[in-house]
């Protein structure tokens, strides 16, 4: 009788050879996905930041202004002589910035009309979410108008 | 199942492209067999590594910043940041280089071998052009990364371009994008690099590769009696295979050379520092380099001495092009063989001394050595049981 093979050696070589391609295709997709990802950049932590005097003009005159948190936008608003609030300056709903407006008092964010408190509570339009605080010191630095620092919650 | 699939989709496609009309035309073509066979393959690999540049050129692009502050941080940062970029980078520029080796061996094949003869002229004059673009290619690529040698390379190309007679300042006013080599330079030379010359590249190399396929292989004069009594190579499979099995031997040699020997990047450009002792261009301009190095200063006649050479330099091209209608059906066809051997032997000698080593006699003696190698062993392969 004769033996029962199991695999032909023509079948052997075909495996060998797709596995031979796999492996090399393997070797070249696998490089290119790791390298169109891109590696995390570790930004330098920002505690706080300077804000500015208490009378700067931009202030006074719109209200508010836009802060550098380390690479993110802070909103600064004016309320009163000595009252100041600060939100992180990105809209929930798809990563505008917002602005605020002075007459109406309240935050508003040109993409999509969204609406936000002057607590930073999103009250109308799409936002999902309320905007971040950040803290407010007033410091004396010297003779002149106080600065205004600004601080992660 | 499977092949249900399958042969659905293939009448389909057939239906819409007649497939089957290119199968045709693919079975029936045929390589001639004869002593200088393995030549042809030269030219696939050629591009093979232009499909490498434009795969990796694509990927880097992805990180890539044209601008004096940040190109060469952006190149830093592929470097040691970006998983495989290092890697990328590497064979970028190690491909680089081969495919120019490769083109010079392409057109010295053809140019020896007389393969531009009739009736394939335009076949020559799209490679030849092919070449220059494939140069252009290099010298913009190299200012790139935006570091020091780059940096002064681009100076003295740039200069040499201004010294030809006439329209040399407009020239260098063109390459430079003002006066000087400024953050200006590097945003049109990436303009060149991956838009204008792969456009330009894209037409040619489809022209060329279209008429080496309707018109078929050139058999050198000399070998039809040998090509005439071997049977022909089937294109496919046979040849495609071949070409296939080099491809994937020179995929192996470039990423062993991409990981062993990464490219440097060298120090950031600063056009306020002196220039270091080892500026040079890549090289393949190195002879030419070296050459105007030999040039004194002085001007005959309004024309700077240094702008004779170039524009020797120029003609050379020129002939080359022209080479099909030059040599008036092998008339003067052993003329040219000399002019080409000569030149080549210049070139080689000037490379040699500019890098003060042996390197490069070594290299080109290597080749001649391996395609007679494979050249013998093809006619071997084939045997006298092959002929017709």
């Amino acid at each position: 009788m004769q033996p029962q093979r199991g695999t032909s050696r023509r079948e052997l070589l075909n495996w060998l050879l797709g596995a031979s391609l796999g492996s090399l295709c393997g070797a070249i997709v696998y490089p290119i996905l790791r390298f169109v990802s891109p590696p995390e950049t570790p930004e330098a932590a920002t505690r706080e930041v300077d804000a500015g005097a208490t009378n700067d003009p931009e202030l006074l005159d719109k209200g508010f202004k836009i802060v550098r948190f380390g690479s993110e936008p802070v909103i600064l608003i004016r309320l009163a002589e000595d009252e100041f609030r600060a939100f992180a300056a990105t809209c929930t709903h798809l990563d505008c910035i917002v602005e605020y407006q002075k007459d109406k008092r309240r935050i508003w964010c040109n993409c999509h009309n969204g609406e936000y408190d002057l607590a930073g509570q999103q009250v109308a339009g799409p936002p999902p979410r309320p905007l971040d605080a950040y803290r407010i010191n007033l410091v004396e630095r010297g003779a002149g108008a106080r600065q205004i620092v600004v601080s992660k919650a | 199942m499977l092949a249900k699939v399958a042969r659905r989709v293939e009448g389909w496609l057939e239906e819409r492209l007649e497939l089957s009309r290119a199968r045709a035309f693919l079975s029936h073509k045929t390589v001639p067999v004869h002593r200088y066979a393995v030549l042809y393959y030269l030219g696939g690999m050629t591009l093979f590594f232009f499909l490498i540049q434009v795969g990796t050129g694509i990927l880097l692009m992805l990180y890539y910043r044209p601008s004096a502050e940040e190109a060469f941080e952006s190149v830093e940062f592929v470097m040691t940041t970006v998983p495989f970029g290092w890697l990328i980078r590497s064979l970028h520029s190690w491909s680089a280089n081969l495919m120019v080796y490769f083109a010079v061996l392409h057109l010295a094949s053809v140019f020896f071998t007389r393969a531009y003869r009739k009736p394939r002229e335009l076949t020559w004059i799209t490679g030849c052009l092919a070449f220059f673009v494939v140069l252009g290619f290099g010298f913009s690529g190299y200012l790139l990364p935006w570091n020091q040698l780059a940096f002064f390379a681009t100076k003295v190309g740039t200069d040499i371009a201004g010294s030809v007679p006439v329209v040399g300042e407009w020239l260098l006013r063109f390459l430079r994008g003002g006066d000087r080599v400024t953050g200006g330079t590097l945003a049109r030379f990436y303009g060149w690099h991956v838009a204008i010359l792969p456009a330009a590249m894209t037409l040619l190399m489809g022209v060329h590769l279209i008429l080496v396929q309707v018109q078929g292989m050139s058999v050198p004069p000399g070998r039809e009696g040998e090509a005439e009594r071997r049977r022909p190579m089937k294109f496919f499979p046979d040849f495609a295979l071949r070409d296939l099995f080099g491809w994937i031997l020179a995929l192996g040699i470039l990423a062993a050379f991409a990981a062993l020997f990464p490219w440097e990047l060298g120090e950031k450009a600063d056009p306020f520092a002196p220039a270091y002792k080892d500026i040079r261009p890549e090289w393949y301009f190195m002879f030419m380099f070296e050459t105007l190095k030999l040039v004194p200063g002085g001007e005959v006649l309004g024309v700077e001495y240094e702008a004779i050479p170039i524009l020797l330099f120029g003609v050379v091209g020129l002939l080359l092009v022209l080479v099909p209608f030059l040599e008036r059906g092998g008339k003067r066809a052993g003329a040219f063989a000399w002019m080409g051997a000569l030149f080549l032997l210049y070139a080689v000698a000037m490379t040699a001394w500019g890098y003060r080593s042996m390197a490069p006699i070594w290299i080109v003696l290597a080749t001649a050595v391996a395609l007679g190698f494979l050249g013998l062993g093809t006619r071997r392969a084939s045997g006298p049981e092959a002929d017709r």
